[in-house]
């Protein structure tokens, strides 16, 4: 949990901490309030409420506070945001068809899998088609998620910071086995990358690959 | 005619339960163009199909106890979750407070004798049976039940060979039901409030309903027309949605979420007025910041309308749609945070008393508080890419729409059944029902927060090991919720067969126009239309002892 997968993990999960925290703040507030005048203003303690209609500067003071502190998350969501969809230059692409229900990938050298096994640090641009209905490409612990949709091509990256392997699920309902439609992305040192994506391929792709 | 009309004007002041018509029995109710009749056929309707929904929960919740199958295979689970959506909110939470306690208190509530089109009041509930009837059918003709999930989402739900298109015209008729009710209440409001009954005299519940009713209004009719695209494209090959036909099935979402988002705060709303009523009266004292709760109700109704996009960030829409969505929806929570406050102060200085109506008043403010502020978590981008279709959005929106308006809902029951049937239910078992429900509640949903954080999409029906934690505490919740429904449901019905008899006008001490008459309510709702001279929470014996302490 603690250590970031990928380059987003930071910014979304500051900006979630962020958010909770200003949350749990207000919600305290006004749940320790609530408790503490049901017990102060009990009837039986207070049987004579007093009227008090409102009060401006209250007002103004409760909708300023929040719409500044809204809008500061707004702008670290959008930041993090931005950051998702500026697909970098140099990335390695991998084609990742999704269909009911199984995601298959496609490297450029024509190599296939059912496994995403991707080099570590590098940055990996994601072309994602659908064969058939809705589906989404989603990687929790990369904080990564796109719809994967029919008709249209969906791009997303990212780059893996550790090697390890996580899960690889479908977030958008797409029918019967929608729960099964599962797999594995496996993050390995560039080297042992390298070996895999070439081994098995034909050699005439080979042979272009090592010029 | 004339005999007709001397005849009902001379027992229009006989209690409503017992007033005759033109038609006896049964049809006395079924035809009855009484608002009050027709509140509680929505209220039977309604309770029925919540416990249907409920049934439908409770065995998503079973199947998910263990990893694997545990009770049903996966197409069986998928057409549960389809169900439980469909029927809690098309036949539960949108008609919700409005069908039954607008049409009972609205007219009572600002002086009037009915609504202003009765007739088309009592077709609403019919479009609405007919509607929910369908729901029913679905399920039972072949084919199968729709498994779709209750957003109908092209292309899969034109894939399926369930019956999507059954219930999806089952939706299309409720809607109109729903049109129809707003239509109404609009025009009520306009029009049949009592002398000196001015906008800022009107109780908050009216103001609530009014802002509600607009969204019936204006927002329903999109997804009419979404509906009749459909047909379009199935019976006359155009491409619209499905991409087989060269549509787009980005397009089909934009439709669906411009009602169904404004359709959140028809949910919403009614409610928060719910809540508005009940704390000034258990605290006895005015309502603090009256105008800025009434005037939030408006704003969240135009701000509501223009956020929907937030339901796909992920899909892959421009950028500029992404900024201008997201600080749109960060802005809609400023007016929900306002009357959150207002209601908190409101409670300073009251003389306050925790009967069962203000228990549920207050424990909405805790768990839509909960709901409002997830959903704002969702609201900043890049963290809603990583939590949209997971248990997080389950656990957000089950806390606005079952702790927010599920909980005002019960409290309206808690504060106004009695008036409606001048029966008194056992508050000490109330409470306990509370307790349970809340417990239940809390249980049942908070872990759902933590998965989705974890990962976990919804509408699995199967998950990974590490999920089973916290799948399991849900489950036990859920059935601790169901026993607290159970003697809730209990301790009313007890209450309207054997209850005791109330013959207390006012048992709550509240100041608004249903607790200066009967209970239960005349059939002409009042002997004489009422003057209305001050606002509705004004509590000027507070004043007076005020001045008597000064002396
Ligand atoms: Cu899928
Ligand atoms: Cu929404």
């Amino acid at each position: 949990m603690i250590i970031a997968q990928s380059q987003f993990v930071k910014s979304v999960d500051f900006a979630f901490f962020f958010i909770i925290a200003v949350s749990v703040f207000f919600l305290v507030l006004i749940t320790g309030l609530m408790i503490f005048f049901v017990i102060k203003y009990n009837r039986k303690r207070n049987p004579h409420a007093k009227n008090i209609h409102g009060n401006t500067g209250l007002e103004i003071l409760w909708t300023v506070v929040p719409t500044i502190l809204v809008l500061f998350m707004f702008y670290f969501g959008w930041t993090g945001y931005k950051e998702m969809s500026s697909i970098p230059e140099d990335s390695m692409t991998v084609n990742v068809t999704a269909q009911m229900w199984k995601f298959s990938f496609k490297y450029d050298n024509g190599k296939t899998s059912d496994t995403l096994f991707v080099p570590v640090n590098k940055p990996v641009k994601v072309n994602l088609s659908s064969l058939d209905v809705n589906h989404a490409f989603y990687i929790p612990a990369f904080r990564l998620k796109k719809d994967v949709i029919p008709g249209r091509q969906n791009t997303a990256w990212f780059t893996a910071t550790e090697i390890s392997s996580h899960p690889i699920f479908c977030a958008e309902y797409c029918g019967l086995n929608h729960s099964y439609m599962y797999t594995e992305v496996v993050v390995l040192s560039e080297s042992d990358f390298n070996v895999w994506v070439n081994r098995g391929v034909p050699n005439i792709i080979n042979a272009v690959d090592k010029k | 005619m004339s005999t007709l009309v001397s005849n009902i004007s001379n027992n229009g002041h006989t209690n409503y339960l017992d007033y005759k018509g033109k038609h006896d029995g049964l049809k006395g109710w079924i035809f009855s163009t009484d608002h009050k009749r027709i509140g509680i056929l929505y209220l039977i309707a309604l309770l029925s199909f919540f416990a249907v929904g409920v049934s439908f929960g409770f065995l998503i919740r079973l199947e998910l106890l263990t990893i694997g199958k545990t009770i049903v295979e996966p197409q069986t689970y998928n057409a549960f979750f389809t169900l439980h959506g469909v029927i809690m909110i098309f036949l539960f939470v949108i008609p919700g407070l409005p069908a039954v306690f607008g049409n009972f208190f609205l007219p009572i509530m600002i002086g009037a004798k009915d609504v202003a089109f009765p007739r088309i009041n009592l077709l609403s509930w019919w479009l609405y049976i007919v509607g929910g009837i369908m729901v029913i059918i679905s399920i039972l003709l072949p084919g199968g039940p729709a498994d779709t999930g209750w957003t109908f989402y092209i292309p899969y739900s034109v894939r399926t060979g369930t019956n999507v298109i059954f219930t999806g015209l089952a939706a299309f008729i409720l809607g109109f039901s729903s049109i129809l009710t707003g239509i109404n209440f609009v025009t009520t409001i306009h029009r049949l409030r009592a002398p000196g009954m001015g906008w800022f005299k009107m109780p908050l519940f009216s103001w609530a309903l009014y802002a509600t009713a607009w969204i019936q209004v204006l927002a329903t009719p999109i997804i009419g027309i979404t509906l009749l695209l459909i047909v379009v494209e199935r019976v006359l090959g155009v491409g619209l949605f499905d991409p087989a036909l060269g549509g787009d099935p980005i397009l089909y979402q934009h439709l669906f979420w411009i009602y169904s988002h404004p359709a959140v705060y028809i949910m919403i709303v009614p409610a928060m007025g719910v809540v508005s009523e009940i704390i000034p009266v258990f605290a006895r004292r005015t309502i603090f910041g009256y105008k800025f709760i009434a005037f939030s109700s408006i704003a969240i109704a135009l701000l509501g309308s223009l956020v929907w996009a937030h339901h796909m960030f992920s899909s892959g829409m421009s950028s500029t749609a992404q900024f201008v969505f997201s600080l749109l929806t960060f802005l809609v929570a400023i007016p929900s945070a306002i009357k959150v406050f207002n209601w908190t102060a409101t409670l300073y200085k009251g003389s306050i008393q925790l009967d069962p109506p203000m228990l549920y008043a207050l424990a909405f403010i805790f768990l839509f508080s909960i709901g409002g502020l997830t959903g704002v978590v969702q609201g900043a981008l890049s963290v809603d890419i990583h939590l949209t279709d997971t248990s997080f959005i389950v656990a957000h929106f089950h806390y606005v729409m079952f702790g927010g308006t599920g909980f005002g809902i019960f409290a309206a029951l808690h504060y106004w059944l009695p008036k409606m049937f001048g029966r008194m239910y056992n508050k000490k078992l109330a409470k306990v029902g509370f307790w349970f429900l809340f417990v239940g509640f809390n249980t049942l949903y908070f872990p759902l927060f933590v998965m989705g954080w974890l990962g976990m999409p919804r509408r699995y029906y199967d998950y990974l090991p590490e999920y089973s934690i916290y799948h399991q505490i849900s489950t036990v919740g859920s059935w601790i919720l169901i026993l607290g429904l159970i003697f809730i449901y209990y301790n009313l019905i007890r209450s309207l067969i054997s209850g005791q008899k109330i013959n207390d006008k006012n048992i709550w001490g509240g100041e608004t126009l249903e607790w200066q008459i009967e209970s239960p309510p005349i059939h002409d709702n009042f002997h004489e239309i009422p003057k209305v001279t001050s606002g509705p929470y004004e509590y000027k014996m507070n004043d007076e002892e005020l001045e008597k302490e000064v002396k």
